[in-house]
């Protein structure tokens, strides 16, 4: 007993992660050491609080996620006082006060109160079935709404959120996150894995609202029965979770005079500013981090258990992070930084037939950050990688395919790597292709293209990521004898796939998005680049009109805001004259403008228009709203898309005019303006074969007859220089429009980004262009779909900024600084 | 005013909030010296740079973001968000100023100097 007394008595306030865990390292360093007391404000043992995610899911029973029971508790003669939250330190005395009055006396105190979720300070926030995510207490609540059915509500689309909706959905509710940011767990996710969370989240039956802002939770009765967004939308349910985040316990320590900043502030021995008052877990404030993962919490127990028995070199210097999801089936993890910065490098690896997406980012040839998703079994060797800060330049090549991969060829190069394989090893997973097969076959079949030895083989056939394995094969079997084959050249540098092969994917695979793209066809990059982002941002508006939402970031500055960028930076603005007609009216109006805006040059175009030069940015849209005024639209003299249509005076005027070409001129402008194409499309009609209106370069060109309408394509006056071809010639006005506008949609179609008619013409053949318009059915196809288009498109985008949309875009950031950049 | 002093000589001074800027995207700031381009990646980073691009002086802001390079909207060069300077070819052939910025709960901190 006297032992016993020469104890030193050691308190925890709380009785959660960090608080047992601490108590766990003590006592395995030195457990004669302490008369141990722990408070809890939580009536319960020692449980897992990461585990909740789980117990809502009803994947584990309570049961199964407690760690300490009363035994431990009982055996380590440890007093707990659960359910008795502490209210008060007297450090003068170095006691502290419990509910109900109990006092106990510490020489050493340990301070473990974790955090308090945020509560969003929205109207309607104290009705019943409005929860946070934190204890069993909240996950009882869940569990009681999810038995009556109906629907959930989520805000917050961060990890503890989503593993909230996603216990809720499998539960049977209909559950629906809400989330501000654009990306699902933004600061652990790049948009690429974003977007494939969200993807699969729906999959499991989560739905979720980005960019949303929660504007209040509705009632009825006491109890909550909605949430309304600030854009006026309104999500019913019957149980709504906020998830926005959690804030260190601090009350208990500020109230006591110790030294609180966001968490309790230690030092690197997990002290607080009081030498017998210590801190760990989400209480606390380590270097400015307050953090709230386990694996640092962890970390801080070991260094402060060490500090505690005797060892004063022990130093916590703080955490590197790792993120992992908790939902079923969607494997995610996440470590580092992967926003980048100066030596950043990234490496990316899709598997679109497993959703795998894997973004290693090298920073001066170490690991710097890691996002995986679909398969994360390599997130711990990445991220020990890191923390080792070990030098990964010679394993960089194999490096994304994984620590086996990378381990089973260590110190080989990829060609002797590629040798030593055995002939048993598979080389194409998508078709279970091993090595000997393919080599048998180059051997066997006398093989020398990889075109061949996909034929035979069906190696690198399907998702073609093995390609390079399969071309070394080649190498290695025929030696000199095989060269490397130039077929259709790839969009870009994110991707092995030519323009037709894409074009055609997002036809079949119904891809309605660019990081559905990306992911469907194996992106090596993680959003694109300068090339393929507006291409693909057109294919998807071709194939997918009215759907698909234009992605504003993707356009070359002149079709994100409707001018022509000059050499100073300055802007031209081109208002439509439709078929080169004007009046005095809008004559007036455009000497206002210029006047008005004191705009440097005026110019008449090739187009039949009138350019105003040098109009600045911050001026444009009051520029349009006044050419709006007046009765103008948008001439679109930036678009890859419908340019200008010219016509001469025609049958009005003319003595020579065999119709009216001016009329039609005007009908095919006023039809296909604001279509968009792969490049830019100039029309011009002439009433007579003198050709007044220059039709026989343009890109499609009518020339009237006496008896009709030749129609013609593929003209060009610029880079190039060349002459039409006919295409067909026709009786009738109407015909003429069907048939231009059924061209110009098989161009749509078939064209690549930014090639021109003509080159298009050269490329698919004249006849192949006129095969697909000679049925009349077909060109009535190809003219319902042009006509159908143009619902989303015949829209002025001037109108559209001058009724304030997207305003950002023309107003700086900030006023005029005072000051000198740095 | 809400410029604070961090260290001597240098002001910085809040321009407004990360999120003023569209991701893959860019805003101005004009400044004595001419406009500041503030740019934001798909991945969220954000970078400043004088808004003149080392070839021809086009404005920088108004390019496509790409990874961490915006493709400058006059001929095409492509500057790394975090030097200035050309990226690939482009390498070596002067740089768009860095102008120094830091994220502070989450506002935009340009780093100037009294003038």
């Amino acid at each position: 007993m006297t032992q016993q007394a020469s104890k030193q008595r050691l308190v925890v306030i709380g009785n959660g992660m960090a608080g047992c865990r601490v108590v766990e390292d003590i006592l395995k360093r030195d457990p004669g050491r302490y008369e141990i007391t722990i408070f809890g404000a939580e009536p319960r043992v020692n449980y897992n609080r990461i585990m909740l995610s789980p117990v809502l899911a009803g994947e584990k029973a309570f049961d199964d996620i407690v760690i300490n029971d009363e035994a431990w508790y009982r055996d380590n003669a440890i007093t707990l006082h659960s359910g008795r939250a502490v209210t008060a330190i007297d450090r003068a005395s170095k006691t502290v006060t419990a509910q109900g009055g109990l006092v106990v006396p510490y020489d050493r105190l340990i301070l473990a109160s974790g955090s308090d979720p945020v509560r969003l300070p929205l109207p309607g926030a104290d009705l019943a079935g409005v929860v946070t995510f934190r204890d069993l207490d909240d996950v009882d609540q869940m569990v009681a709404a999810a038995d009556a059915g109906g629907a959930a509500v989520v805000i917050g689309g961060g990890l503890l959120g989503l593993e909230a909706a996603y216990g809720l959905a499998k539960r049977g509710m209909k559950a629906t996150v809400v989330h501000l940011m654009d990306v699902l767990m933004e600061r652990q996710l790049d948009s690429a894995a974003g977007f494939l969370l969200t993807e699969a989240l729906a999959q499991r039956g989560v739905e979720t609202v980005l960019s949303a802002q929660s504007e209040a939770i509705l009632g009825e009765d006491g109890r909550v029965s909605g949430l309304k967004l600030s854009d006026g939308r309104v999500l019913p349910c019957s149980i709504l979770v906020m998830a926005v985040g959690i804030r260190p316990n601090t009350a208990l320590a500020k109230a006591s005079g110790i030294g609180v900043a966001r968490g309790v502030v230690v030092d690197d021995q997990m002290r607080t500013d009081d030498p017998d008052i210590y801190a760990v877990g989400e209480c606390a404030e380590h270097r400015g981090v307050a953090y709230g993962l386990v694996a640092p919490i962890w970390d801080m127990c070991k260094t402060l258990a060490a500090a505690l028995t005797g060892d004063d070199a022990s130093a916590y210097g703080g955490s590197m992070l790792s993120t992992r999801l908790k939902v079923s089936g969607v494997d995610v993890f996440s470590a580092g930084a992967f926003a980048g910065g100066e030596g950043c490098e990234d490496i990316v690896f899709r598997d679109a037939g497993r959703g795998v997406y894997k973004r290693v980012v090298l920073e001066n040839g170490k690991v710097a950050g890691a996002v995986l998703f679909g398969d994360a079994a390599d997130g711990g060797w990445y991220f020990d990688l890191m923390r080792q800060g070990a030098d990964v330049s010679g394993i960089r090549e194999t490096l994304i395919f994984g620590q086996a991969i990378t381990e089973g060829l260590s110190g080989l190069d990829p060609s002797a790597a590629v040798a030593a394989m055995s002939d048993d090893q598979e080389v194409c997973g998508c078709n279970g292709v091993c090595k000997g097969q393919i080599t048998g076959a180059i051997t066997a079949q006398g093989l020398t293209t990889l075109d061949a030895v996909r034929g035979v083989t069906k190696a690198s056939a399907s998702c073609g990521s093995c390609t390079p394995l399969v071309e070394k094969l080649l190498k290695l079997t025929l030696g000199d004898g095989f060269q490397v084959q130039t077929g259709p050249a790839p969009m870009c540098k994110c991707t092995s796939h030519t323009h037709d092969v894409v074009r055609r994917a997002i036809l079949d695979g119904g891809l309605k998005s660019m990081p559905a793209i990306h992911q469907a066809l194996e992106w090596t990059t993680p959003d694109g680049c300068a090339s393929c982002r507006p291409a693909l941002n057109y294919y998807l508006i071709c194939a997918w009109p009215g759907d698909y939402q234009d992605d504003k970031q993707s356009r070359f500055i002149n079709e994100r805001v409707h001018a022509n960028i000059q050499k100073d930076g300055t802007y031209s603005v081109v208002p439509r004259m439709w078929g080169g007609m004007t009046t005095p009216d809008e004559l007036r109006a455009i000497a206002d403008v210029a006047d008005k805006f004191a705009i440097p040059a005026v110019k008449v175009t090739g187009g039949q228009r009138i350019d105003l030069l040098g109009v600045k940015k911050d001026d444009l849209p009051a520029v349009w709203a006044d050419l709006n005024a007046a009765g103008m639209v948008s001439g679109h003299a930036y678009a890859k898309g419908l340019r200008t249509v010219k016509t001469c005076v025609g049958s009005d005027w003319c003595r020579f005019g065999t119709q009216d070409s001016t009329g039609l001129g005007m009908r095919l402008e006023k039809f296909m303006w604001g279509s968009w194409t792969p490049a830019k499309v100039k029309l011009a009609v002439s009433g007579c074969p003198r050709n007044c209106a220059e039709a026989t370069c343009k890109d499609v060109g009518v020339i009237c007859v006496d008896s009709g309408y030749e129609i013609h394509v593929g003209g060009a006056a610029g880079l190039h220089i060349r002459g039409t071809e006919i295409l067909t010639k026709v009786a009738t006005e109407e015909e003429a429009m069907w048939t231009i506008c059924a061209l110009v949609q098989l161009y749509r179609e078939e064209g690549w980004y930014l090639e021109r008619i003509y080159k298009w013409m050269d490329r698919v053949g004249l006849d192949s262009i006129k095969a697909a318009l000679a049925d009349p059915e077909d060109r009535r196809a190809l003219y319902d779909r042009f006509a159908y288009s143009q619902r989303f498109s015949r829209i002025d985008p001037w109108a559209e900024r001058v009724a304030g949309r997207h305003t950002e875009e023309f107003n700086p950031l900030s006023r005029r600084l005072e000051f000198e950049p740095a | 005013m809400n410029a604070l002093v961090k260290e001597p000589a240098i002001l910085w001074t809040d321009v407004g909030a990360v999120t003023d800027v569209p991701r893959r995207g860019a805003r101005r700031v004009p400044s004595p010296r001419g406009d500041i381009a503030i740019f934001r990646t798909g991945d969220g980073a954000v970078f400043a740079l004088m808004d003149k691009c080392p070839h021809k002086g086009g404005p920088l802001s108004q390019g496509i973001v790409h990874g961490q390079s915006v493709t400058c909207p006059l001929h095409g060069r492509v500057i790394d968000l975090a030097t200035g300077e050309g990226t690939g070819a482009d390498k070596g052939h002067g740089c768009a100023p860095v102008v120094p910025l830091e994220v502070v709960d989450g506002r935009l901190m340009l780093g100037m100097v009294g003038g």
